[in-house]
């Protein structure tokens, strides 16, 4: 139960001073990636040394799919197994020989492309650092809760990036979203291939139950499309309805908070009257949008930190828990206190919103 | 505890699922009697098929019906005739006429009757409408979040209520609801078999349903167990696993064409104008959003597994109907070793 405490504002070690240079993010080779990184940082090592050090361990080919070009490290042949694979995607695309599930979550497709096309995102432009990335479990279902802001759902997207790339076997985030998200043409087919789906208590728990690891942005619209004077002030936790469905299917709850989304793009006001017109919840003035047109649809390069907290187990109460109120509202406070004390202490740490 | 059924009496047999039903019965040593039932006579094929099987000519929306089931002493009813092809069924209004005021009048018998013991009734999973606002899966307790707003789903829900209006008058009959999801096969006519065998495929503008079918087969099975045992309550019939609308047309060899969705309305009337398909505004939404169906309670209480796959059924009907890919897979996998050779021949970039 949650209790009076004092937030630490400088935890030692937490969090590397120095700014890892974006390694290559293969999460199929455990032990590589930024937890190396971070514990050479830690140590006084400089991101070069950390670099190398990473380099030295044998690296795999790629998986595939990746659109940035790829050292050329494994000589003649490399050109040629990227066009094999390449071309087995193209044709598996063309004929149609490759399963969805019943959520309509398209491995290949978010393997091969969705990935690429955010991670140069996730690596170079917002320079992501993953912290206690142990916390999220391998395997078996596990609900993921994390704050949400920054006018359009990037958080979202490079927490998938997150999950895949930086933890020890790569995982995919099946997240749940409002279902404004799914009547919108183009996203919401995206979303679903992408393996999304829709807010309610009977698809999280289907997908808890089958094992996966979900995420949830429980603050909804609230978050997001909040002001930048309210930067990092969580918003009410909607009804709880994450933590029934974590309580009915017994899965731990991964607090997770994020940092450098509130500076993507910067609300600074709403005409309201025109996002009643296109039925949306806001529409947000930033200060290039709508001002510079297109180009203020470009996210300022903010540097993010996510971390994920340790997790809250749930399997402990009676059944029938889920059924308290109490207790829901009660583990619902535990754990946006959890995000929003780790948040001011990232928060703290932090003497750039741009440089970290 | 279920005693077997002597005399089943079948509605819609001159279509697929009823024609075939009343063969698989009639083939059955068993059951001593199989009454099938409809507006028009069936195919000479089918009678052929049918076997032993009689041929009532009766339009369920008469009262004659009741006449039937009381001379022939049924204890049986399936009521299979439940379209949504209005090609078939003689227009829009003649379907709905057929569906709705024809189910009322064959339960009205049913309820008069003292030989009846059990019911069977073909729904379809159009009730659950599809929108963007539903759950991914659908069981037979999830309230539909947009109530069809016409067509066949909404004949279907009413249909469903009448069926449950005659189950509280008669508890002592057992009552089987099957709700089925689209229907596919190589031999099964449907709209959606039809909008399959286009050789340009209209899709909605930046929308890809998830698609979920079962084979013409399974449904005749299922049938026949609903028809042979006392399983009431109402199931979702479908076959595992989805495909998407895209992957199905790709699967098929057939050329989406995207169409902005303002422009569906006008596309779907020339369709049926032209006689293609005829897709009514409730069946166009399902292109939007899809709809997918738990089948849990149908592989448990009900004790039936599908044999086909959503994604088998759809290629036992792709290569029944024998339709011929507009790419062919061949001269893909040709110029991937074209493309491979060349990147062989170039020097390294090293």
């Amino acid at each position: 139960m949650p209790e009076a405490r004092v937030i630490p504002l400088r935890s030692d070690g937490a969090r590397p001073r120095t700014r890892p240079r974006p390694a290559p993010r293969r999460a199929s080779r455990p032990g590589v990636g930024s937890l190396t990184e971070r514990t050479a940082a830690a140590r006084g090592l400089t991101p070069e040394d950390a670099a190398t050090g990473a380099a030295e361990t044998p690296i795999e080919p790629a998986p595939g799919g990746e659109l940035a070009p790829l050292p050329a490290t494994g000589g003649p042949n490399e050109l040629e197994e990227r066009v094999a694979e390449v071309g087995e995607f193209l044709q598996r695309r063309i004929t149609g020989r490759y399963s969805v599930d019943d959520f309509g979550f398209d491995r290949d497709l978010t393997e091969h492309v969705v990935l690429p096309l955010l991670r140069p995102l996730y690596e170079r432009w917002f320079r992501v650092e993953t912290i206690g990335t142990e916390n999220v479990p391998l395997h078996g279902g596990a609900l993921l809760v994390a704050n949400h802001s920054g006018t359009l759902p990037l958080d979202a997207l490079m927490t998938t990036v997150a999950v895949h790339d930086d933890l020890a076997v790569p995982r995919y985030l099946r997240m749940l979203a409002a279902d404004l998200v799914f009547g919108l043409p183009g996203v919401g087919a995206t979303a679903r291939k992408a393996g999304h789906t829709l807010a309610c208590n009977a698809d999280a728990e289907a997908l808890l139950g089958a094992g996966e690891l979900v995420g949830v942005w429980p603050e909804g619209f609230k978050g997001i499309g909040k002001d930048f004077a309210d930067r990092y002030k969580l918003q009410r936790f909607g009804r709880g309805g994450f933590v029934s469905a974590a309580l009915r299917s017994g899965v731990p709850i991964i607090p997770c908070s994020i940092v450098g989304a509130e500076e993507t793009y910067p609300k600074i006001g709403d005409i309201g009257p025109l996002a009643r017109l296109l039925g949306v919840p806001y529409f947000p003035i930033t200060p290039t949008w709508p001002l510079l047109g297109p180009l203020g649809l470009v996210p300022l390069p903010s540097k993010w930190y996510i971390e994920f907290g340790e997790p809250i187990p749930t399997d402990r109460y009676e059944p029938g828990a889920a059924d308290d109120p109490m207790l829901v509202f009660n583990l619902t406070d535990q754990v946006r206190e959890n995000i929003q004390q780790t948040l001011y202490r990232l928060l703290a740490g932090r003497r750039n919103a741009f440089l970290g | 505890m279920s005693e077997a059924p002597s005399v089943v009496l079948v509605t819609g047999v001159s279509r697929f699922l009823g024609g075939h039903l009343a063969a698989r019965l009639a083939s059955d040593p068993s059951i001593e009697r199989v009454l099938g039932v409809d507006t028009t006579p069936p195919s000479r094929e089918m009678r052929r098929r049918m076997g032993r099987a009689e041929f009532v000519r009766v339009d369920i929306r008469n009262p004659l019906i009741g006449k039937v089931i009381s001379t022939a002493k049924v204890d049986t009813v399936v009521h299979a005739s439940l379209s949504g092809n209005p090609g078939q069924s003689g227009g829009r209004s003649m379907m709905m006429e057929m569906n709705v005021i024809g189910t009322m009048q064959l339960l009205a018998a049913c309820q008069r009757s003292d030989t009846v013991r059990r019911l069977v009734v073909k729904s379809t999973s159009a009730v659950y409408g599809a929108s963007s606002r539903d759950p991914a899966t659908f069981t037979e307790q999830t309230e539909p979040k947009a109530i069809p707003p016409g067509g066949y789903a909404k004949d279907a829900v009413e249909i469903e209520g009448y069926v449950r209006s005659f189950s509280r008058r008669r508890p002592d009959i057992p009552v089987t609801t099957l709700r089925f999801v689209n229907l596919i096969g190589p031999r099964i006519d449907t709209s959606f078999v039809r909008y399959f065998s286009l050789p340009v495929v209209p899709v909605v503008l930046g929308y890809d349903a998830r698609v979920q079918l079962l084979h013409e087969e399974d449904a005749v099975a299922v049938l026949e167990r609903a028809a042979a045992n006392d399983l009431p309550g109402v199931f979702n019939v479908g076959g595992a696993g989805v495909l998407m609308l895209s992957q199905a047309i790709r699967r098929a060899g057939r050329i989406p064409l995207p169409i902005p969705q303002p422009a569906v309305p006008l596309v779907g009337r020339f369709t049926r104008r032209a006689r293609l398909v005829d897709f009514s505004p409730e069946q166009m939404r399902l292109l939007n959003f899809g709809r997918v169906v738990d089948t849990t309670k149908l592989r448990g209480e009900f004790g039936f597994t599908p044999r086909w796959t959503t994604v088998q059924a759809f290629d036992d009907f792709v290569a029944g109907r024998g339709l011929r890919p507009m790419i062919d897979p061949a001269r893909l996998g040709r110029l991937q070793d074209t493309a491979q050779a060349v990147a062989r021949a170039l020097p390294s970039g090293a």
